[in-house]
């Protein structure tokens, strides 16, 4: 399907006649523009979304009606629902949430907020997406050899990930972790150009304090990505060596301990939380910005509170571990480093709040999408204080509370976020408008079906419904019919969410022939994207902009308009 | 084409230097956390000095004074980058992928040996970091090679000299991961 | 609130409730609170005709009261948390108290086997009783257990517990219960262990001395314990 989207993005951008003289290959298969290769992300991870979309639907179907066929799919056995949620985990994670926050929006729009051209190395940025996209296309053909997809979680604990006679998925887990590994690398390099970029070529008069935050964000959330990954790397070899060589890294056989491997694997998971956080948290402050016609509420706490934040992400990892077989000992710091890493994070939820104090709100489709952001993250925030006390934890380890507590951050995050940024940017990206009542539809009926998902599945949770099991027949407590009835309550509002993404998909490609036009700037918004045309001819700027101020000056006493775009000298 | 973005400079740091920076530290955290799991293993495992015994020390030396020797020329053909001198710079780089070629044989006759005589990567997970982190390393000097070839072959015509510098930063880089495997893999018995 | 939906049948079993209600009242109180204040500010500044926004940078003193409070006091909250917390992990984790018995649980694909005592009432003894998928335990009797791996990571969970342990293979690891209340119940897998870890159900029977006695009596005792469980180096 990404194919399709882009011919037709391709139709469209022809309209404008900029590049008309480059074959369509080379200008939308093989092109080092940035906002090309924005949208390539954009659409594979919107092809991915709905692939991990589909494996949702397939186990959550099994979940309610055990052992029956499931339409499009068919029997779902034990080893099919290992291989689908490991997969749906891994592919939500860093094939859908990675590419398009950091990688679609980073590419779009760190240099045409930054007032330059193109990222610094173009060739790069375009090796960095051929390299992901090998990584999904070697992902999604390790459902297709023998043996299946791998099923070890999307953790990938060894002995189980490490031993083939163990998972009984030779190649699959080896494909798995190939494929991880790829992505990583993609990222790695295509971080290069989010922090020179934007430390280095942002246009004449642009200080430091004059940067969107969503561009802080990414720079910040790369340099996580970057920190936290390598120890992780380093042990993927040593697990694909467990797994094609025989050595004994993480086999207790040997001199090896499988806890190695959890270490190194949340030491950089932790992170990764915030790596996709916090670009969601600069798309949701540009937008609250923007329909509150206000200025961000205490810009420089922000910029700090995320330094702090993303220091601190690295003191936490072990509260996955607390009953892994650690020493006991040191839950009690994990503990401690849990809970101040939540006074951060409040902080930033709080400035946002009162960056709504004394605002002209307009509830338009991006802003619900913001609003709506920190409303659920507020949730998948405070049930995180249960799983980071380590005494509370002991019971809810590895049950459906931490399942929904995540899925109560990362669709924030990846799905809340990503749609708040969509919207806010569609007409900057296609050149026109998207239906708002198609839009607020599409909204409420995603907002509200995603609480019908998850709360009964907290229910289940602190009834200790454990995670990963296919089948709970095999539980007498778990098989009583109340609890049966809350999955299949789960499972229908997933059927109606999924539903409702329709109505997305039909307006996305509506408004992109049908849409009205948007011309440069129809949110009224003050940084330098919405200076230039929609959608921004090659090259961006027709004259290399300069900055005079911060980007969210708005309503600023004594001026007619309420807002000042940053490239306006007075 | 260069695009305009390529040719700013914020930070007053060239912006190529950025971005070898960013490639250092990502792969000083790759090697701190192949490293770092080592150690850790090794604390645990006293009998791991035995297996280190027969790790070859002479010619770990050997291979540290060429890769020392080969950062030297590196440094030397940044110096004539700088002055201008394409041509001695590509010389002085071609002296230094002489000494990563040093490197690379001579550790090719040490593992051979040893793989003669039954240590391979899968008889002791000293053996396996021993062959892992070694491994990567060697695939690093190979890279760096390569890429210094490359831009020997440019700094020869005059052409982006700026270059000359960077590959320099990557291969001291390379021969710092070397002063840390050296003592950990070979001298620690 | 947790027993609710499932019997509290161990010693600490309460403490952990009581934890998780506390936490629930703290983080309920502020989430309710922030959500409160958001939507009440959604509602009171929407936009209104001719009338703009007002302009603060965040920094006045009087505003940046209202983030600097709040963020105290979410401090003041997580230390009572805190404390909460590794209390309860202390009691249930970190030390252990002496024990009337000794249970070996052994988890391996996809199966749990249990070594309980004999008549005798000590471990690793001839007359250990090894069974599959079954732990019979006395009420009010104070357990340790041995966890131990055969091939993967497995986790031993008992909901009605509120206890749960992975199992490492090449480890040994200790770890206790007091059973409080009689009755049947649940043993969960809780770390995934390949294609059957749905499959690893297991059932704990709580019985008073009496029908533990009975069952004991019943049970003819095999000789696995000390033939077949290796004896490692405790952690």
């Amino acid at each position: 399907m990404a194919e399709s989207v882009e011919t037709q993005a391709a139709h469209h951008e022809d309209a404008h006649g900029h590049h008309g003289e480059m074959s369509f290959v080379s200008k939308y298969v093989f092109s080092t523009d940035h906002k090309v290769i924005a949208m390539q992300y954009l659409f594979t991870g919107m092809a991915m979304a709905l692939i991990g979309g589909f494996m949702a639907y397939a186990f959550r179907m099994q979940l309610a009606f055990p052992g029956e066929a499931v339409p499009g799919y068919g029997i779902v056995s034990a080893a099919n629902y290992n291989a689908l949620v490991t997969n749906h985990g891994t592919i939500m994670i860093f094939w859908v949430a990675m590419p398009v926050l950091i990688a679609a929006f980073g590419n779009f729009l760190i240099p045409l907020m930054c007032g330059c051209d193109d990222m610094v190395f173009p060739k790069i940025n375009r090796l960095s997406y051929q390299i992901f996209l090998l990584s999904a296309v070697v992902l999604i053909s390790s459902f297709f050899v023998e043996g299946g997809g791998f099923g070890g979680a999307w953790t990938a604990y060894p002995p189980l990930s490490a031993k083939a006679e163990y998972s009984l998925t030779k190649l699959g887990s080896s494909i798995w972790l190939v494929a991880v590994a790829l992505e990583f690398i993609a990222f790695l390099l295509g971080g290069i150009n989010f922090v020179t970029t934007a430390m280095n070529s942002r246009a004449p008069g642009m200080k430091l304090y004059d940067i969107p935050i969503v561009v802080w964000m990414i720079v910040v959330a790369s340099i996580l990505f970057m920190v936290s990954v390598g120890p992780l790397i380093a042990g993927a070899f040593m697990l694909l060596f467990d797994q094609t060589l025989g050595t004994q890294f993480y086999d207790p056989d040997g001199a090896g301990d499988p806890l190695l491997w959890q270490h190194l694997f949340w030491f950089f998971g932790h992170p990764e939380v915030y790596v996709v956080l916090l670009p969601a948290l600069g798309i949701v402050a540009e937008v609250i910005t923007t329909f509150s016609r206000k200025k961000l509420f205490a810009y420089r706490t922000v910029l700090y509170t995320t330094f702090g934040t993303g220091v601190l992400s690295f003191t936490v990892w072990a509260h996955h571990q607390f009953v892994a077989g650690i020493d006991p000992r040191m839950a009690n710091i994990f503990t401690l480093t849990t809970l101040l890493i939540s006074v951060p994070i409040a902080e930033l939820c709080f400035v946002y709040i009162a960056t709504l104090f004394g605002g002209s709100i307009r509830l338009t489709t991006p802003m619900l999408w913001a609003l709506a952001f920190i409303a659920e993250f507020l949730i998948g925030g405070v049930t995180g204080i249960f799983l980071g006390a380590s005494g509370s934890d002991i019971y809810l380890h590895d049950t459906y509370f931490v399942l929904a507590h995540f899925h109560y951050t990362f669709y924030p995050i990846a799905i809340i976020g990503t749609f708040a940024g969509i919207t806010y940017w569609y007409p900057k990206m296609f050149g026109r408008m998207l239906n708002e009542t198609l839009g607020k539809i599409h909204f409420w009926g995603s907002v509200i079906s995603f609480n019908v998902i998850f709360i009964p599945l907290f229910v289940l949770g602190i009834a200790g419904q454990h995670r990963r099991i296919f089948d709970y027949r095999n539980f007498p407590e778990l098989a009583l019919p109340q609890y049966q009835d809350l999955r299949i309550l789960a499972t229908f509002a997933l059927l109606v969410m999924l539903a409702f993404q329709v109505v997305f998909l039909y307006n996305f490609f509506m408004s992109l022939f049908k849409g009205e036009k948007a011309g440069n700037n129809p949110w009224k918004a003050n940084t330098l994207e919405w200076t230039v045309p929609s959608p921004p001819p090659h090259g961006n700027f027709a004259e290399m902009p300069t900055v005079y101020r911060g980007p969210y000056e708005y309503s600023t006493p004594g001026r007619d308009e309420d807002y000042w775009p940053q490239n306006v000298p007075n | 084409m260069r695009p305009i973005a390529n040719t700013r400079s914020v930070t007053g740091i060239p912006t190529g230097r950025l971005a070898v920076w960013w490639i250092i530290v990502s792969e000083i955290v790759i090697f701190g956390g192949l490293l770092g799991s080592y150690v850790m293993y090794r604390l645990a495992h006293d009998s791991w000095a035995n297996q280190a015994a027969h790790t070859n020390t002479m010619a770990g030396a050997f291979n540290t004074l060429v890769l020392l020797t080969s950062s030297l020329s590196a440094v030397l053909a940044h110096k004539a980058a700088s002055e201008g001198d394409g041509k001695k710079a590509a010389k002085l780089l071609g002296a230094t992928i002489c000494g990563g070629a040093v490197f690379l044989t001579v550790k090719a006759f040490e593992w051979t040996h040893e793989i003669s005589i039954g240590y391979t990567i899968t008889s002791n997970t000293f053996w396996s970091f021993y062959y892992t982190a070694a491994g990567l390393h060697g695939l690093h000097v190979i890279a760096g090679m390569i890429i210094m070839g490359i831009v020997a072959k440019d700094a020869a015509k005059g052409r982006e000299l700026h270059r000359v510098e960077l590959i320099g930063l990557y291969w001291h880089f390379v021969d710092l991961v070397w002063i840390f495997l050296f003592p950990l893999l070979y001298i620690a018995k | 609130m947790i027993e609710h939906f499932l019997p509290a049948a161990s010693s600490y079993a309460q403490d952990i409730d009581n934890l998780f209600t506390l936490i629930f009242t703290l983080v309920g109180f502020w989430l309710v609170l922030t959500e409160a204040v958001f939507i009440y500010l959604i509602v009171k500044f929407r936009k209104k005709d001719g009338q703009k926004a007002e302009y603060y940078t965040g920094e006045e003193k009087h505003l940046k009261r209202w983030i600097t409070v709040p963020h105290f006091l979410v401090l003041i909250c997580d230390i009572f948390i805190l404390v909460g917390a590794v209390n309860v992990w202390y009691n249930v984790k970190q030390q252990l108290p002496e024990a009337d018995e000794i249970v070996r649980v052994i988890g391996q694909q996809w199966a749990w086997t249990f070594v309980h005592a004999g008549p005798d009432g000590t471990i690793d003894t001839d007359d250990d009783i090894a069974i599959v998928d079954e732990l019979h335990v006395k009420v009010g009797t104070t357990y340790h257990f041995k966890l131990e791996a055969r091939d993967v990571l497995h986790s031993f969970s008992v909901p009605v517990f509120r206890l749960k342990q992975d199992a490492v293979p090449g480890r040994v690891i200790t770890g206790w219960f007091k059973p409080t209340k009689v009755g049947e119940h649940d043993v969960q897998c809780a770390e995934i262990c390949g294609i059957g870890h749905g499959l690893m159900a297991a059932r704990i029977f709580i019985e008073t001395p009496e029908e533990h006695a009975a069952w004991l009596a019943g049970q003819r005792p095999i000789a696995l314990a000390s033939a077949n469980t290796p004896q490692r180096v405790e952690d």
